[in-house]
């Protein structure tokens, strides 16, 4: 184990399900039955959603998909914390997250099938388009809470990044200007111990929540695969936030079971035993195993969740397949908000030129 | 003589540069267990071990800043920006530093950094894979900046910018890494210089000039407008910083018209240089203005449109059939 690994994080459901106690019960204490059925349940779908894209990619419908596999209880527990009016800056691994935030499961596949450049409009669910540029999203993150100090308003931002992108500029740029302002952002690290290739060993020689407090940001470690663990830190955190508390740091302890993307291959980089490691931490086993120790885990709740996840499946697939394909002419829309002489002429001849190749094609139609 | 693909010439051309150097070491995301992305730098980490062939923290400028370090101490890193659209944070260290050292120095401090950048589109990737920014770097003095098409180029090229005393941006046409080719691995670097244009393809009414990715696009486009009865001239510039003029000129000399093609869009590109160079070195010989067949200035497309946005055989015809004052898509706004 890294020196990176070895450290205490707040946990409160242990790996086989038991519920431990200590300082950070209060924030969940109205976590009730349904609640925790709940959580279960998104956690279920979740992972449904992702094995469907990843599904969808084999079966090439979808030109790539960065799978979420392992990290659902950090994804469903900060996310379920959220208020709609908080606003989420991520990379592009959080589909939990969006679906957390109400995405519309077609819009969930749009940029992984290459018909748009974003899958939906950031200000109808309060989460920005997915940054695939490491890092940069934490300083938006950061932005948009200062506007919030500005507009006096108790609204947080959230900023989902991995342990890779904690090596970038942005980064630690973020860290310097939430602490400078007091900026009501939470900044949450999934460490899921891989940046492609690259152990977090690579990215940092003390656990990576070591580091905020040196920017003046208050961090804390949790259990990234105890949704109940990561819910509470969430909460915590967003108490902070909204009361003038400024930033939180939270390094979620987690694993990315499946490849980076589609397009990768762990085998060529990573040990097989240390996935059965991470096996037994199973974020939704061990949710399920303590419903099955409150007696919530029936056949009944079984089967339910197991229809939502296949219904949402099925409407996702659904959406993917019957999408309709971009207009040519798309390719010039949106670069501007209002006419560009340079584009517009572009355009123009464009436009003429696929008339030419249209007539070319009629003329070869005619002489066959 | 051995034939291997685009990407394996890349390789065996770092791994001679590495035998035969020890000052060379190789730096970037993911390069070493993995052998990279596009696992260009493949088994070179095994054999020259971790400290030639560093896996580095996730972070470009970062990559560059120590880059230039290490060449202050004498080494000469090969650095790997994964994809195009990454170079962007290691932009200040590219534009203040790599380029300008020597000269703020008065020549003390040498910077022979060799910045490897696959680029272009063509493969299905989502925003920020597919980018062509080598414009940016033309636009800087102190940089060179290098585009190959084929493996024996590559082979040849990459040995040759990790060879110079000034920083190279060597950008690799990653949609042709699997193009396979004849490679002389004994080949003297020292014949051809890293700056010189290449004609592909000899012919007398068009030059088309290009480089990179396109090249194989333009060599087809050569072959389809004879079969039309046209002559073009195919130039591979391969060096875009500085560009090998004296070639370009000696062509359109002899074909009097020209077409310039590359991904990168258009305003403020290459092909504005390329066009007025020529113009001004040689006005007198053009029968027709110099046209440009670019990538639409647009950012990089989503893939569904990408091979709109991608000048392709017949765009690239088109602009044939315009130079040589045939009918052609923009006929009807001519007079
Ligand atoms: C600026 C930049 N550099 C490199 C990349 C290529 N890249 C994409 S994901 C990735 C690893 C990210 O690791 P991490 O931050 O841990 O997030 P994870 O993928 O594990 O969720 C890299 C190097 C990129 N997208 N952006
Ligand atoms: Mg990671």
């Amino acid at each position: 184990m890294s020196p990176a690994q070895d450290e205490d994080f707040v946990q409160l459901l242990t790996p086989s399900g038991a519920r431990t106690s200590g300082e950070y019960d209060r924030w969940v204490e109205d976590v009730d039955d349904n609640v925790l059925m709940s959580l279960y349940e998104d956690m279920v779908v979740v992972r449904r959603i992702d094995a469907e894209a990843t599904a969808l990619q084999r079966q090439g419908e979808l030109a790539l998909w960065p799978p979420l596999l392992g990290q659902e209880a950090s994804q469903i527990g900060s996310a379920r914390a959220l208020r709609t009016d908080d606003f989420v800056f991520s990379s592009y691994r959080e589909h939990g997250v969006a679906y957390c935030r109400g995405v519309d499961l077609t819009d969930m596949t749009r940029v992984w099938r290459g018909n748009a450049s974003s899958g939906w409009d950031p200000f109808e669910i309060n989460m920005a388009t997915p940054q695939v540029i490491i890092g940069a999203q934490t300083l938006h993150a950061v932005g948009y809470g200062m506007a919030i100090i500005n507009d006096g308003d108790d609204a947080a931002a959230i900023t989902y990044f991995g342990d890779g992108a904690t090596s970038q500029g942005d980064v630690n740029e973020a860290m310097v200007f939430a602490a400078s302002y007091q900026a009501p952002v939470i900044f949450f690290c999934q460490n899921n111990q891989w940046a492609i290739s690259e152990p977090v060993g690579l990215q940092a020689h003390v656990p990576i929540a070591r580091r905020a407090p040196g920017f003046g940001i208050p961090s804390v470690r949790v259990d990234g695969n105890d949704v109940l663990a990561t819910l509470a830190v969430t909460r915590e955190a967003l108490e902070r936030a909204r009361t003038g508390g400024g930033p939180t740091y939270i390094e979620a302890l987690t694993y990315r079971m499946g490849p980076h993307t589609t397009a990768d291959d762990p085998t060529k980089y990573r040990d097989a035993n240390e996935l059965e490691d991470w096996a037994a931490k199973d974020p939704i086993a061990r949710l399920a195993a303590y419903l099955e120790e409150r007696g919530l885990f029936t056949e009944d709740f079984k089967a339910s969740v197991k229809a939502k996840a296949d219904d949402v499946a099925r409407e996702m697939r659904a959406g993917c397949v019957n999408m309709a394909e971009p207009e040519t002419m798309d390719v010039f829309k949106n670069v501007y908000s209002s006419p560009n002489s340079w584009l517009d002429r572009q355009q123009d001849h464009y436009a003429r030129y696929l008339a030419t190749i249209d007539d070319t094609a009629a003329d070869a139609e005619g002489t066959k | 003589m051995s034939s291997m693909t685009f990407g394996r010439a890349i390789n065996a051309g770092l791994r001679k540069a590495m035998e035969n150097d020890p000052k060379v070491v190789l730096m970037g995301e993911d390069i070493g267990k993995l052998g990279g992305v596009f696992r260009i730098t493949d088994g070179l980490q095994k054999d020259f071990g971790e400290h030639r062939v560093m896996d580095s923290p996730l972070a470009e400028a970062g990559i560059m800043g120590t880059a230039i370090g290490m060449a202050y101490r004498g080494y000469r890193p090969v650095v790997e920006i994964q994809f195009d659209g990454f170079i962007y944070p290691a932009f200040d260290q590219i534009v203040c530093q790599v380029a300008k050292l020597h000269y703020r120095t008065q020549g003390k401090v040498k910077v022979p950094l060799t910045i490897r950048v696959p680029f272009g589109g063509g493969i299905g990737s989502p925003e920020h894979h597919s980018e062509s920014p080598e414009a940016y770097f033309t636009h800087t003095s102190g940089l060179r900046v290098v585009s190959v098409s084929n493996p024996q180029d590559a082979y040849t090229v990459i040995q040759q910018a990790i060879a110079s005393d000034d920083p190279v941006l060597y950008f690799e046409p990653k949609r042709r890494y699997h193009v396979k080719g004849e490679v002389n691995e004994d080949i003297d670097l020292g014949a051809e210089s890293m700056g010189s244009a290449r004609v592909v393809t000899e012919g007398s009414d068009v030059t088309l000039v290009t480089y990179g990715p396109l090249v194989p696009t333009a060599r087809d486009a050569a072959v389809a407008a004879s079969d039309d009865g046209v002559s073009v001239e195919v130039i591979d510039l391969r060096s875009l910083a500085p560009i090998d003029f004296a070639t370009v000129e000696a062509s359109v000399r002899k074909t009097g018209r020209l077409v310039i093609t590359h991904e990168a869009a258009q305003s403020g590109g290459l092909g504005a240089e390329i066009a007025a160079s020529i113009t001004e070195r040689c006005f007198y010989y053009l029968e027709h203005a110099p046209v440009r067949i670019t990538g639409f200035d647009i950012p990089y497309p989503y893939s569904k449109l990408e091979f709109h946005h991608l000048p392709d055989l017949d765009r690239i015809l088109d602009g044939v059939d315009r130079v040589m004052g045939r009918t052609n898509s923009l006929s009807s706004l001519e007079g």
